[in-house]
């Protein structure tokens, strides 16, 4: 009775006026590129006109051992990527927000500054950097080993296969600590002061009250930090390539799924690109994000504990 | 940028200075090339050369940035706007441009005899029946050493692999320098200045690489792994961390005078020149015996083509037999010293250092890299994992064996010669 007696609401235009700059502007830069390359993935150079394979390329991919060896070894590694991010990057962070909300720090604000710089730097410039750095001819890094009687444990860690995956998440991992670090010392600061002091009141202080209190309450924000990581690591490139070349050398032991992705997609050197093989790559790379986001939301994000103040 | 800014002033020189052309038969050609490094010697010396011999044709050299050449030529050569003469990439690139009609035919161009058919191989139908650019320059490979280091402690230029092997271990018992100095972490030093530079001969040169194109070679044979065999050999003469050494460090290790041998190529010669503070000298791969028949990697690196669209044809042509004559060589290999010209007329040259490599074309036999041509059409590309698995023989992450074994099994998962 109610519905017949109140005046039937008009359409209202202006939600979708203005919506549309922002449907259209993300449609045209995000959505339709993304479509391309799915079609792409589907279809196949033949003669030079493009023919629909239907899975065809992803048989290719994961059938042909010329690819799924290469592929399989990019994924592994980039999986390694993302697990010392998340054990390094992330934990650090953790620690570093801990400690520069701590009160009794001084100088808290240059730290911040300076360890959050990196961020902001070109890869090309963190990568050249690292490269002087830890080089063995002309770097800082055997010269600082030998001031402290270390020199044996040096190796020039970029050309050694074992090492040179691992030196470079940890590269990347300085470079993006920062952001960890100011997500989480955010979120410690939001902590109302109310609940500290009523744990104060209860004997919970210092290492306890962070576990037991601060942490709980960040957990959030870890989890959206996380995802973060994963997005990004599994998007990686720029460092790779800048350090290690599209090759990503010694014996494709720094390959990861976007430097694969950028050999086979536009090709390097006398390989020539084929675009339908690397947009296949890129469609697994946009379903293994987007699983991975998917598991976070669905799974984690619903049974984190929000806390209202 | 600047090569943006570059372009932009050439484009407006360009067309400025066809508006302001008096006679109206005079005839402009325009050069599309990635050499902006060459313009100079365009704009001064090869230009006018040919401007005066030939009144009435004006050339002008508008090259763009190596990365952004073939995309861009793609693009203006489907726009019907590209330049009448072509910068030729060697082999596939160059090849498909032909295939699709963007490059004219030169086989019956006048000058075209001036070169052998190694010279000609990379801008050739697979047949070799169709020739489509004039070849203009090569490098060759081979080791360059500090002259200072060797006298010093009296090491003779070596022949033979043995004298070779015997003069590093002397370099590496006195301490003072670096026996050779190279690198794997760019992968490709190994696989170029390395392997493809003492490669041919083992291989024979031509008589290889022709028979692994053909099928009745494999690169699992003795003549193809015995050139991993002493790569492998190299290792310990290799510089402190060499698994890190990039190209650029090389490069440096040699010229600052602490290695003694530079596996090299010829293109080094312009800049080892400016930098080095000794006298250099340079040597071709060694021979297994004295006597033994030599062969030098003379890789075939820049050609010149005419655009199958050009309104200019006759005037290109006229600038082509000009770039094939021995006029152009003696300009253009005196001011690129390392460019060696391709011609079959000895060139003289007023460098050292390049006169000494150019000299071996005259002893040893030439050859081309031997997996630029055909063999690195398909997935995985034989090219790149040749640039793998040197490195990986030098780093002794694979032996020999192995490493021929993969680029083998490589390149038969789509490479089936016709027998």
């Amino acid at each position: 009775m109610a519905a017949q007696t109140r005046p039937k609401r008009p359409f209202r235009w202006h939600i979708a006026v203005f919506l549309a700059p922002a449907v259209l502007v993300y449609t045209a830069i995000m959505i339709l590129p993304l479509a391309g390359t799915l079609q792409l993935s589907l279809f196949r150079n033949v003669d030079q006109s493009q023919i629909f394979v239907g899975l065809d390329n992803f048989r290719t991919l994961f059938g042909d051992p010329n690819w799924s060896v290469n592929f399989w070894n990019a994924l592994r590694n980039n999986v390694w990527f993302f697990i010392i991010h998340m054990l390094v990057q992330n934990p650090v962070g953790v620690l570093l927000a801990a400690l520069l909300s701590s009160p009794k720090l001084r100088f808290s604000a240059f730290y911040r500054t300076a360890i959050f710089v990196p961020t902001i730097l070109s890869f090309v410039i963190v990568g050249f950097a690292w490269k002087l750095i830890l080089s063995p001819l002309w770097g800082v890094a055997p010269h600082l080993l030998d001031f402290v009687g270390l020199k044996s444990l040096f190796t020039p860690w970029l050309g050694k296969e074992q090492y040179a995956l691992t030196a470079l998440s940890l590269v990347s991992v300085w470079q993006f600590i920062g952001i960890p670090m100011m997500l989480i010392y955010a979120a410690l600061l939001s902590i109302p002061e109310e609940v500290i002091e009523a744990a104060e009141c209860d004997g919970i202080t210092g290492l306890s009250q962070f576990w037991k209190i601060k942490l709980p309450l960040i957990l959030p924000s870890i989890g959206i930090i996380s995802i973060l990581t994963f997005v990004g690591n599994f998007n990686a490139f720029d460092l790779i390539y800048t350090a290690q070349g599209a090759l990503a050398g010694p014996n494709y032991s720094t390959d990861i799924l976007g430097t694969f992705l950028y050999r086979a997609f536009f090709g390097f050197q006398l390989q020539v690109g084929d675009p339908n093989m690397g947009a296949t790559i890129a469609t697994i790379m946009f379903l293994i994000i987007l699983g991975g986001v998917c598991v976070y939301l669905f799974l984690i994000q619903t049974r984190l504990r929000r806390y209202q103040f | 940028m600047t090569t943006k800014l570059l372009t932009a002033l050439l484009l407006g020189t360009s067309i400025l200075g066809s508006a302001g052309l008096a006679h109206a038969e005079d005839v402009t050609l325009n050069i599309e090339s990635w050499r902006g490094d060459d313009l100079a010697i365009w704009k001064d010396k090869l230009i006018p050369a040919f401007e005066a011999k030939n009144p009435g044709i004006k050339v002008v050299f508008a090259p763009s940035a190596p990365t952004e050449y073939d995309a861009a030529l793609g693009a203006k050569l489907a726009a019907g706007s590209a330049g009448d003469l072509i910068t030729c990439r060697p082999f596939d690139k160059s090849l498909e441009l032909f295939k699709k009609g963007n490059l004219a035919d030169l086989s019956a161009l006048p000058g075209m005899e001036n070169f052998s058919p190694v010279a000609k191989s990379a801008w050739q139908t697979d047949d070799g029946k169709a020739s489509f650019c004039v070849p203009m320059a090569s490098v060759i490979h081979g080791f360059i050493y500090n002259k200072d280091a060797f006298d010093k402690l009296g090491i003779k230029v070596p022949q033979t692999r043995d004298e070779f092997f015997a003069a590093l271990d002397k370099i590496k018992a006195d301490g003072t320098y670096i026996p050779m100095a190279m690198g794997t972490k760019d992968l490709w030093e190994a696989a170029t200045m390395g392997y493809q530079n003492i490669g041919p001969n083992y291989w024979k040169g031509e008589d290889g690489r022709k028979a692994l194109i053909k099928g009745d070679q494999k690169l699992t044979d003795k003549d193809w792994v015995a050139p991993y065999e002493e790569l492998a050999k190299w290792k310990p003469y290799l510089g402190d961390g060499f698994e890190a050494q990039t190209y650029p460090d090389s490069q440096n290790l040699f010229t600052l005078g602490r290695a003694a041998i530079y596996p090299a190529g010829s293109w080094e010669i312009g800049l080892f020149n400016t930098q080095a503070q000794f006298k250099m000298g340079a040597f071709p791969p060694p021979v297994e015996k004295a006597g033994d028949t030599c062969y030098i990697s003379d890789h075939t690196d820049i050609g010149m083509g005419l655009n199958a669209a050009s309104k200019h044809a006759d005037a290109a042509k006229t600038f082509l037999s000009w770039v094939a004559s021995p006029d152009f060589a003696t300009i253009y290999a005196n001011a690129l010293p390392g460019f060696f010209s391709l011609n079959s007329s000895p060139v003289k040259m007023q460098d050292p250092l390049a006169q000494e490599f150019v000299s071996w074309r005259g002893k040893c036999k030439s050859t081309i890299r031997s997996t630029y041509q055909i063999l690195s059409r398909g997935t995985p590309n034989l090219e790149n994992e040749t640039w793998v698995e040197s490195a990986n023989v030098i780093n002794g992450t694979d032996t020999p064996e192995a490493a021929a074994k993969k680029l083998q099994t490589g390149l038969d998962s789509w490479y089936h010669p016709a027998k």
